[in-house]
């Protein structure tokens, strides 16, 4: 196979997302041998941190820098990469809030096919990329044989490649000038951030984390309890915020707050890839679920399969003793 | 404004397990019960309310077989003007693509001010809306959970980014948006509502009609082909804990312990 | 004769004016004014909905004789309820006398036809006895209502403003009335007796005797001057009275007696979305339930004009206790106030073409009621809540307006059956762990069966729930009754479906299951749930006899075919909760607790509020999925009323009862002190093996 591959990084404040470590994983997956390129927009000193550091990653770091990409808009990233990309290119990106805007329409332009959410890629055979996916929320997954003939756009879901120990000492080369005007329809205002709640779950060590399962809002007393007994805090999955039996400022996941504690204990919790999105930094996962088929048991460390409600007080009563 | 609502009939699948069939060439599904793809529903609320607001008419359409047609009458039962079936034989095995396409013979038919999907369906793949807003060159946002309607040819939107963040953009018309749950809520549809546009006359297009040659849709024109479903062998993921509640407990404290659980 | 003072007849003022004009000019305007008002009070109602209430008349007089004429309802408040007994018992009374004293002002020393004579005497010894009642009455109720304030009168902010003025002006009146009087009849006696006359009797100690006696030393000028001012006094008052009753709360002076005349009489069902259209017709209607005032039937805005504001629907409605935002009393109230505002006494009349969700009612109160029936049970004037609401269910329903958490189960009522979505197939899973004794027919294979089990969907799904289903099945299979399910073929009842406002798809379920249940040939149905148990019995139609298993277990305890163990000596102390369906709605009190008390040694109490008047332990079906805004859970506080008794053992009847209370055990950190059980579980366990 000698079609290049690009990785899109994302990154804010100067500093790259987590998957731009794993795009690359995910890259040498289906071509060990290709070099892979990583693709940084932006402006300014914190473009130029972010391509720093991405070429101890990668073999060649493509900058693009504009004013009018100092926020990633993907409607103006778009426009850009369809000026760069080369014919029959595999680019990856990140599937999240700004992957799921930019990717879809990008296939469409580069006239590539279009893999959205991967969670495994298991080679290419010809030009047919093999990959897994899955659907009905996480429930099944599928193969998927796709035609990257003419190139192909794959949305990668974050976590899924760890990220290795890949090094390299790329060169940046400014690819300002062939970017285009960097124009779109759509013109970014501001960001409105999320209303902060009297807890930072973002800031603890130790997160005990409701779900579903815990079924009434009085149940969450009962992680309050374990939570007070280890020094823990609080957090959730979105149901709970939906049922405004907790406040949004608690929820953990892509649509709420993205954590990276050392241990996470997540109690009658699914598992949705939504809420493991906001779970960063590989932590030590504990889920107690009395559905042993829950997706939750797949990630994490160690797992219980019993009634929260019965099985988390007795813990908590237990921990109380020994201290 | 004129509106058009991009909508699925998928399986509801929240309360009952999904099993795959024998071979893995599908899921089990007789057993299982259709409705409108719950995104989507929230689309066509969203459509409803800015008509309302500002007039115009909202129209649903979607490609699937006569099932569909159920889909489409609910989505009118809740108050959009006009519904349109797309569907050919030809347009089997499509991929995202291959429905974009489609969607976008149709669209290009009418004047549409506003196209809108909902941010995903049961494949969690999130495509179609921003497929269909490249082949139709308009811009496009996904994960829209805000709009508000002005007098230009312009509106504002608010689309739900990670961290709970809401990042406001205004967006030329004719757009494409992907519409996120939570936008708003949206209202019950009866089935005294259903029966009231159940004579409703609700026009099929198939290939032909939309001027798409065979091949470049359905199974023979995707790229990206489903090959097998499968459930993934448990057991690669978390050690469970066995033993008595109270074992399990002890055990579960020295874990915890160990990893810096408890303080 | 010589009579010993001048009557009002006869009277001049100022020597040249006959008092008769105002004797007759009195009367005269005031009936024409109260005629005029009580013709725009008819405005609204005459635009209303259709209504029949003409029907079963012998069965309506024997209820209002005893529930108006009788005031049956009125002491289950001891307090108020004495009060207002004595001052109605003197209302009827005084009314003929006030009507004399009306007609003596035209005609002197007039009295009514059957009225002379001894009965006469005795008459006015009664009445005199009647004003002195209604008089102390009128001073403890004003005492009562402007010092004490019971807590029941309270009106919020968000509901206006307080009553209490109005209660304690109109307790003014009737205090005037009736001393002008004891004036009026004090001050002939008083003159009587100086003139050496035989003095009309008065009963000692009474007003009237009080007034003549304080009277007695005043001059025959005062006398009389007294007597003529006591009179028209008394005839101003009379009139403006009854021209002010229509005004506010003391509307129902007026619309009560007729108001409990026209109650409903058939409780349990709900009534259709228009009467006089079929059920097969329903789809031709425009509209459904109530949106703008006028929607409301003309017996609904009677309720509202009836209504006395005494705040015991709302003292008793557990939702109102909870603090979520209902309050039955404020629903009436409300919707007066707002008839009042769009069809005034005087000007034009302005009926609006708006909802009145959103105007003068929110739809969170409308979705707070449990539909209980503790309002209806309690109203001494039978004011109807439950049609009312949900009649305006119906009208939120037919908009659109439904809150998301509902909007799932319905639609998986509609698409499976069941409000979870689950799957029809598993709907007998339950019959998988049954014990071998225990066989239970599937109708869906074909069997067949004397008796069917209608399971209803919690008890059929919901993991605990099932227990139940098992336990009813057991205890039919002992009883040796031949009994099948329906499995697949059952659908929810939907008792809630039809509460919860969404009448056509009732219609849809109630098809459904009326077809495969007459598909089976039973003889019986038994159901252990009470929501199932009162729509079969009350709102389907064509059914074989409705049970509930409480009833089979009694009637099989009495036939000998059913045998219990004593109960162990552990120190359980068992109250019984009446679940609202089987209790209030169906009347099925004793049933449950003979039942019970079949347990030889089983240690029974009740709870305060018991039988009609048992708390809502939060509601059922549909109301397990809304979430409203409340302070606490209804079903806490009745876990503590059960604390309260001395007990340690709830027995319900009722499922969705034992969700709730097990779920409030919990809540209320009472798990090993408390416990729930069904009362189809605790017959089980105590069931004699042959």
């Amino acid at each position: 196979m000698t079609q290049p591959i690009f990785a899109y990084i994302t990154h804010k404040n100067g500093v790259a997302d987590d998957s731009a470590l794993e795009l690359i994983v995910a890259a040498k997956k289906i071509d060990p041998s290709a070099p892979v390129t990583a693709i940084v927009c932006g402006d300014g000193a914190e473009l130029d941190a972010v391509c720093t550091a991405m070429a101890a990653v990668y073999p060649e770091v493509w900058k693009v820098s504009s004013p009018a990409l100092a926020y990633p808009n993907a409607e103006v990233v778009r426009g850009v990469l369809v000026n760069l990309l080369p014919a029959g290119a595999v680019t990856l990106a990140p599937h999240d809030t700004f992957g799921m805007d930019l990717s879809p329409g990008l296939s469409v332009k580069l006239n590539a096919a279009f893999v959205p959410d991967v969670v495994g890629i298991e080679g290419v055979d010809g030009v047919t990329l093999k990959a897994v996916r899955q659907e009905f929320g996480g429930q099944v997954s599928t193969h998927i044989h796709c035609d990257m003939a003419s190139g192909v756009v794959l949305n990668i879901r974050s976590g899924v490649f760890q990220a290795d120990d890949s090094k390299a000492s790329g060169a940046v080369v400014d690819k300002s000038g062939q970017a285009g005007d960097c124009k779109a329809k759509r013109r970014f205002i501001e960001v409105v951030a999320a209303e902060v709640g009297d807890v930072d779950i973002t800031k603890s060590d130790v997160l005990v984390s409701v779900g579903r399962g815990i079924e009434e809002q009085e149940n969450i007393s009962i992680a309050q309890e374990l939570a007070d007994a280890i020094g823990a805090v609080v957090s959730c999955s979105r149901p709970i915020v939906d049922a405004k039996w907790l406040e949004k400022a608690r929820q953990v996941g892509t649509s709420g707050k993205t954590v990276k504690p050392k241990v996470y204990i997540a109690l009658g919790i699914s598992g949705s890839f939504q809420h493991m999105g906001g779970l960063k930094g590989n932590p030590f996962i504990v889920a107690i679920n009395k559905n042993s088929k829950a997706p939750i048991f797949q990630v994490a460390d160690i797992g219980v399969v019993l009634d929260l409600l019965e099985f988390v007080p007795e813990l908590t009563e237990k921990i109380k003793e020994m201290k | 404004m004129e509106i058009l609502v991009c909508v699925k009939r998928v399986p509801d699948t929240a309360e009952n397990e999904i099993v795959v069939n024998g071979k893995g060439t599908d899921i089990e599904r007789g057993d299982l019960v259709y409705s409108v793809n719950e995104w989507d529903n929230y689309a066509v609320e969203e459509a409803i309310q800015i008509r309302d607001r500002v007039g115009g008419s909202v129209t649903v359409v979607t490609v699937g077989d006569g099932d569909s047609e159920e889909i489409l009458r609910r989505e009118m039962a809740m108050g959009a003007d006009k519904g349109i079936l797309l569907s050919d034989d030809a347009f089997n095995g499509s991929d995202g693509r291959g429905i974009a396409s489609i969607l976008k013979s149709e669209i290009e038919k009418g004047k549409y001010d506003l196209i809108l999907t909902g941010a995903q369906a049961d494949d969690g793949a999130a495509q179609v809306g921003g497929m269909l807003a490249a082949m139709l060159d308009m811009p496009y946002a996904s994960l829209v959970n805000k709009i508000e309607t002005g007098s230009g040819n312009t509106i504002g939107i608010g689309r739900e980014i990670e961290g709970g963040n809401q990042e406001m953009s205004e967006i030329d018309l004719p757009c494409v948006l992907s519409i996120q749950t939570g936008i708003n809520e949206p209202r019950y549809v009866g089935i005294r509502g259903i029966r009231k546009v159940a004579s409703v006359e609700i026009p099929v297009h198939g290939a032909g009609d939309l001027g798409i040659a065979a091949g470049s849709v359905g199974a023979a024109g995707a790229k990206v082909k489903r090959v097998d479903y499968f459930v993934p062998p448990a057991g690669e993921g978390a050690e469970i804990l066995e033993g008595s509640s109270d074992e399990i407990a002890e055990k579960l404290i020295e874990l915890l312990k160990s990893k810096g659980g408890i303080k | 004769m010589e009579t010993a003072l001048i009557s009002p007849a006869n009277a001049w003022l100022f020597g040249f004016i006959p008092t008769m004009i105002f004797s007759v000019l009195i009367p005269v305007i005031g009936v024409a004014c109260f005629t005029y008002i009580i013709a725009r009070r008819a405005a609204p109602l005459v635009r209303a909905r259709h209504d029949p209430r003409l029907n079963h008349i012998g069965e309506r007089l024997m209820a209002m004789l005893k529930y108006a004429i009788g005031q049956y309802r009125q002491p289950r408040y001891m307090m108020a309820g004495v009060i207002h007994i004595t001052l109605f018992a003197g209302f009827m009374i005084l009314s003929l006398r006030s009507i004399t004293l009306v007609i003596l002002g035209m005609h002197s020393g007039f009295v009514l036809p059957g009225l002379g004579g001894v009965t006469g005497q005795i008459y006015s010894v009664l009445k005199d006895i009647a004003a002195t009642f209604v008089l102390a009455a009128c001073v403890v109720g004003m005492v009562r209502r402007g010092i004490f304030r019971p807590e029941r009168y309270d009106v919020p902010k968000r509901y206006g403003k307080d009553h209490t003025s109005e209660a304690v002006f109109v307790l003014g009146l009737i205090t005037t009335l009736v001393t002008c009087d004891m004036i009026f009849e004090g001050a002939q006696v008083a003159a009587q007796l100086q003139k050496g006359l035989h003095p009309e009797f008065l009963l000692p100690g009474m007003g009237s005797w009080l007034a003549a006696s304080l009277l007695s030393g005043s001059s025959l000028v005062t006398l009389q001057r007294l007597h003529l001012a006591a009179f028209y006094l008394h005839d101003m008052v009379f009139f403006f009275f009854l021209c002010f009753l229509p005004m506010g709360k003391h509307f129902h002076v007026i619309t009560s007696i007729p108001n409990v005349f026209f109650m409903k009489l058939r409780k349990g069902a709900i009534k259709p979305v228009e009467w006089g259209v079929d059920e097969t017709k329903l789809d031709e209607l425009k509209s459904f339930g109530v949106k703008k005032f006028e929607d409301f039937t003309w017996k609904h805005m009677l309720d509202f004009y009836s209504c006395a504001d005494c705040g015991r629907c709302s003292d008793q409605c557990p939702a109102n206790a909870v603090k979520r935002p209902l309050s039955p009393r404020f629903i009436s109230i409300k919707c007066r106030d707002y008839a009042f505002k769009n069809y005034p006494i005087r000007g034009e009349m302005t009926p609006k073409d708006e909802p009145l969700i959103g105007a003068i009612l929110s739809e969170d109160e409308i979705w707070s009621c449990t539909t209980c029936g503790a309002c209806e049970a309690e109203c001494p004037i039978f004011l109807e809540y439950i049609d009312k609401i949900v009649d305006l269910r119906r009208g939120m329903v037919d908009e659109g307006m439904v809150p998301q958490s509902l909007q799932k189960p319905l639609k998986a009522i509609e698409k499976r059956g069941n409000p979870w979505g689950k799957m029809e197939k598993k709907r007998s899973e339950w019959t998988k762990s049954l014990p071998e004794t225990c066989n239970v027919k599937l109708f869906e294979n074909g069997d067949e069966a004397e008796t069917l089990y209608f399971v209803d969907s919690i008890s059929s799904y919901d993991d605990r729930m099932q227990n139940i289903a098992r336990a009813t099945a057991c205890i039919l299979s002992a009883a040796g009754e031949d009994f099948g399910i329906l499995g697949k073929d059952e659908k929810d009842s939907g008792n809630e479906v039809r509460r919860f406002g969404e009448e056509m798809l009732y219609q849809d379920i109630k098809a459904h299951n009326t077809e495969a249940i007459l598909d089976t040939n039973v003889k019986k149905i038994v159901t252990a749930d009470p929501h199932a148990f009162n729509t079969l019995k009350n709102e389907y139609t064509g059914l074989p006899p409705v049970e509930h298993i409480s009833q089979t277990i009694v009637r099989n305890i009495r036939a000998g075919k059913i045998r219990l163990k004593p109960a162990e000596d552990d120190g359980k102390i068992y109250t019984y909760h009446d679940p609202c369906y089987l209790g209030r709605h169906n009347g099925v009190y004793e049933d449950p607790r003979q039942a019970l008390d079949a347990i030889a040694g089983l240690h029974r109490v009740d709870m305060l509020k018991s039988r009609d008047r048992s708390f809502c332990c939060g509601g059922g079906g549909l109301m397990l999925f809304y979430e409203p805004e409340e302070e606490q859970r209804m079903g806490v506080l009745r876990v503590k009323m059960a604390l309260k008794a001395g007990a340690n053992v709830i027995v319900t009847a009722c499922p969705f009862c034992l969700v709730n209370m097990e779920d409030a055990i919990k809540v209320s950190g009472l798990e090993g002190k408390m416990e729930a059980i069904d009362l189809s579980e605790l017959i089980q366990r105590h069931l004699e093996t042959a």
